[in-house]
């Protein structure tokens, strides 16, 4: 029989997580900060309106854009929040989590050949997805000392004349990391001058712990609006994963595209998880508020252990991951996290798993309790202390 | 970029050790970004002022072999000259088989809650204590069948944790 597999998704190599998936699922007593969600379950509110959606029978497919109430939502939430004004008439599309808006953007916007811009280490779906859309991927690798921001030197050393896109990720999966305003400032510049556009992916955007400046939008600053397309959903901030709820925004000629996919592909999003969106956006703040200042305590509570037991890492304030520099040891993250799951049982996902650039870093996720990170850091100073006593002097 | 150590917000301290009690000054320095000589003070002032009023355990009786049974009693009473609300209760939560007592609005004046007890123990609490107070015209007592929280805690919650153990 001859290969019915298409070749370009043959090249796509399967995500660099599911080895550490495999191992850590069939291990007993495994302490786990490998996850890339939120502990706490969906506040009661927001599930109590989805299941009264389904006792109303709200049981049917909705617009391909979504409720028109749960756009108004969006719309309204996100010009309160970040100035960003779109219309939910036409400006708005509510997808399957905020993955399905990347594909989308990506699909809607990339001819072959098309040059992508995006920064590493990243979240995992970029690269393949801009693959998948034939565009060519360009990472450009983050560096600790700059705090895992992009600068504009980077991004000028990247752009070619074949250069259409931009991702950003911020605050960041992996690292943590945020872009103040300023720094965002420096990025749009070079994007007006090369007439680029920009998938803006601010899923974590309602968690950042740093006061001094609250999360800012790329797509706020003056020209941005009409060339970027703006991601954000309800997994992280709303403890809303598995209900598979997110939305995009931007200039309605892009968006009427992406929407066109969307209704061939998807139809629409699941009709109960746009009931209880609708409620979690419109009572849900204090639900969020009560999360972000949990995770700031375990924020903190992790920067004090990986200074305690040694384990250089930069202060992040976003998301909820933290990033520490592992490289002391000589050991590839793939054996740092190998080494750790199998003499401590501590899970950790190595930072290659989200590109080259990762290594020498691990992820370490504090969706956990203060409780079990203080048993899961009390293994992993065991095992950093048996690599130091190894490593000759 | 680095955080600044904030100044000092007992509001904060608080409602973090009415979670988790045994979390020391150390701890909650480090929690909530403070310095933890500040911390250390702040508690023994809380402390001092009895805004802590005290530190103590949840505990899920019905998982241990215990048998007996609290009650929730309501009490209507007619304050007396002179006698306020807060005169009478006294007279109620002095007894050492009290265990909360709320002055509450609605259809009746206090919610007393007892102390777990035999059967017994608590009818003659009741009649007997209770009920002979000059200024209770009645009251109402209910057994508890079930506690399924307290203080924050569910106790009928299953703490398995959902997700996978690795995902991106």
């Amino acid at each position: 029989m001859r290969s019915f597999i298409n070749k370009k998704v043959q090249t796509i190599k399967p995500s660099g997580i599911r080895k550490f998936f495999d191992i850590a699922s069939e291990m007993e007593d495994v302490i786990s900060l490998g996850v890339g969600e939120p502990d706490f379950d969906t506040p009661w509110h927001i599930r109590d309106e989805g299941i009264y959606a389904l006792q109303k029978g709200q049981t049917f497919y909705t617009s391909n854009a979504g409720l028109m109430e749960l756009r108004k939502a969006i719309t309204e939430t996100l010009s309160a929040k970040y100035q960003l004004n779109y219309s939910p008439e036409n400006e708005v599309l509510v997808t399957v989590g905020g993955s399905e808006a990347i594909d989308l953007a990506l699909r809607a916007t990339l001819d072959p050949g098309d040059e992508v811009i995006f920064t590493e280490p990243s979240y995992v779906s970029y690269l393949p997805c801009i693959q998948l859309a034939d565009g060519v991927p360009v990472a450009v690798p983050l560096k600790e000392e700059n705090e895992f921001r992009l600068t504009a030197e980077e991004l000028r050393a990247a752009i070619t004349p074949k250069s259409k896109v931009l991702i950003l990720s911020f605050p960041n999966n992996p690292t943590g990391a945020i872009m103040s305003k300023e720094d965002l400032e420096a990025i749009a510049e070079i994007v007006l001058e090369h007439d680029l556009m920009v998938i803006t992916d601010e899923i974590y955007a309602d968690l950042t712990y740093y006061d001094e400046a609250k999360h800012f939008s790329i797509a706020a600053l003056p020209g941005m609006l009409e060339r970027t397309v703006y991601i954000n959903g309800f997994s992280k901030a709303y403890a809303m994963t598995g209900w598979r709820l997110g939305y995009c925004c931007g200039p309605e000629e892009i968006m009427r595209e992406m929407i066109k996919i969307h209704q061939f592909a998807i139809m629409a999003a699941p009709t109960t998880s746009q009931y209880a969106g609708i409620t979690a956006l419109r009572n849900g703040d204090s639900d969020v508020e009560a999360m972000r200042e949990s995770y700031n305590q375990r924020r903190r509570f992790l920067m004090h252990e990986l200074d305690r037991i040694g384990l250089p890492c930069f202060e992040p304030f976003g998301a909820f991951y933290v990033f520490p520099n592992i490289s002391e040891f000589g050991l590839s993250s793939e054996e740092f996290a190998m080494q750790l799951i199998h003499r401590q049982k501590v899970a950790v996902v190595p930072g290659t798993a989200f590109g080259e650039s990762g290594e020498g870093f691990v992820r370490i996720s504090y969706a956990y309790s203060i409780q079990e990170l203080k048993v899961a850091f009390q293994r992993l100073e065991l095992f950093v202390e048996e690599l130091r006593a190894r490593k000759p002097v | 970029m680095k955080e600044v150590v904030r100044m000092h917000h007992s509001e904060d301290i608080l409602k973090l050790l009415e979670t988790d009690s045994r979390l020391t000054s150390k701890e909650v320095a480090i929690l909530l970004n403070l310095d933890e000589k500040l911390v250390a003070e702040t508690i023994k002032h809380l402390e001092d002022e009895k805004i802590i009023a005290g530190y103590h355990t949840i505990i899920n009786w019905e998982k241990t072999d215990d048998e007996y049974v609290s009650a929730m009693i309501e009490v209507r009473v007619s304050p007396q000259r002179g006698q306020g609300f807060d005169r009478i209760a006294e007279k109620i939560y002095q007894f050492p088989e009290v265990k909360a007592m709320h002055l509450i609005s609605g259809g009746y004046d206090y919610l007393v809650e007892l102390k777990k007890a035999p059967m017994r123990q608590i009818a003659n609490f009741v009649s007997s204590r209770l009920s002979v107070i000059e200024e209770v015209q009645s009251t109402a007592t209910h057994v508890v069948l079930k506690r399924y929280k307290d203080h924050n805690t569910i106790f009928v919650k299953d703490d398995e944790d959902k997700r996978m153990v690795v995902s991106p």
